[in-house]
């Protein structure tokens, strides 16, 4: 019951039903956490590595342009 | 012709250049905080399922990831053949900003199902009809990215991108309709228009607010590759010099 509210409160809300009882099951994802968090960690790698390799690229196109081009 | 596209304001690099840089934050915003809402519906408040266990959860990012690999190489093929048949330089830069998009979408889209193939099924993969038209749609994507960088003259590595793009675009149906086509291991479409949904509503909700948040973040992204692609192709225009000079009094962010 005790783990039950604190699962309730991680969700910052009041008066909720939070599928976990625990954050350990949470990670557990029901035995299935290794498919479950490989899916979503390879996801936001990419999805955080390619807004900034894209930046990059355009930093770098600026800067091409600043140094090389004309006054 | 060039008359008719004047009305066409931001139809050239120069003018969809700052118009790009005004719209990238709002997009990356938006896809921020619909992830946020569905991550949060998706993994903590959505029920586990009854048959798949808490396996069936990699759903809120496959779908989506799979539905903007189809709907991005249509974009693709559809401005590379603007680009094409209008000469419009705009429309092959945005072509060529969508494609690593596009085939990091059909890699999230594989990957993520062989890890939901592999404890719901048994296999990490099969050659299933839709499994291997997807992977042929990845093929795609990275035969079109190898083809306009083998060629020197950029414009004639648009038009040999954009007939690659186009005769390619015949795989979406193939990949769309696969599973009634074909006897498939693949399930059927989770979502349909005239159907009933199949699945809880706080779930569906997940995987629609997911998709709107990949679709947000693949126009942010492209749109800055637009950007890059244009000054980098335009480097000669007095456009492109003006726009950096005037990027440059601000020296912190400027996408």
């Amino acid at each position: 019951m005790g783990q039950r509210r604190r699962a309730r409160r991680t969700a910052g809300t009041g008066n909720v039903d939070v599928n976990w009882n625990s954050a350990g099951e949470f990670i557990a994802m029901g035995g299935y956490g290794l498919y479950v968090w490989g899916a979503y960690a390879v996801t936001v790698a990419c999805m955080a590595a390619e807004p900034v390799l894209v930046a990059l690229r355009h930093r770098a196109a600026q800067r091409a342009l600043s140094d090389g081009g004309r006054p | 012709m060039s008359t008719s596209w004047r009305f066409f304001r931001f139809a050239s690099p120069a003018a969809f250049y700052p118009l790009a840089g005004k719209l990238v934050p709002w997009f990356g915003a938006v896809a921020a905080m619909l992830a946020a809402i569905a991550l949060y519906l998706g993994m903590l408040r959505a029920p586990t399922d009854a048959t798949q266990g808490d396996a069936y959860r990699i759903i809120f990012i496959h779908v989506p990831a799979a539905w903007m690999s189809m709907l991005l190489y249509v974009v693709m093929a559809f401005w590379a053949a603007i680009g094409w048949a209008f000469n419009a330089r705009l429309a092959s830069i945005v072509a060529r900003a969508i494609a690593p998009t596009g085939a990091m979408f059909t890699f999230l889209a594989l990957w993520t199902g062989a890890l939901w193939g592999k404890p719901t099924w048994g296999a990490w993969w099969v050659w299933d009809a839709r499994l291997t038209s997807e992977l042929i749609l990845l093929f795609l994507y990275v035969g079109y990215l190898a083809l306009v960088s083998a060629i020197d003259d950029t414009r004639r590595a648009d038009r040999a991108g954009a007939l690659l793009a186009v005769v390619g675009s015949v795989n979406v149906p193939i990949i769309y309709f696969s599973v009634v086509w074909w006897n498939t291991l693949h399930q059927g479409a989770s979502v349909s228009v005239t159907a009933a949904p199949k699945m809880a509503s706080v779930m569906l909700i997940a995987m629609l607010l997911m998709t709107l948040a990949f679709w947000a973040y693949a126009f942010a992204v492209v749109f800055v590759r637009t950007r890059a692609i244009s000054l980098e192709r335009e480097a000669h225009a007095s456009w492109a010099n003006d726009a950096v000079r005037a990027a440059r009094p601000e020296p912190g962010m400027s996408t």
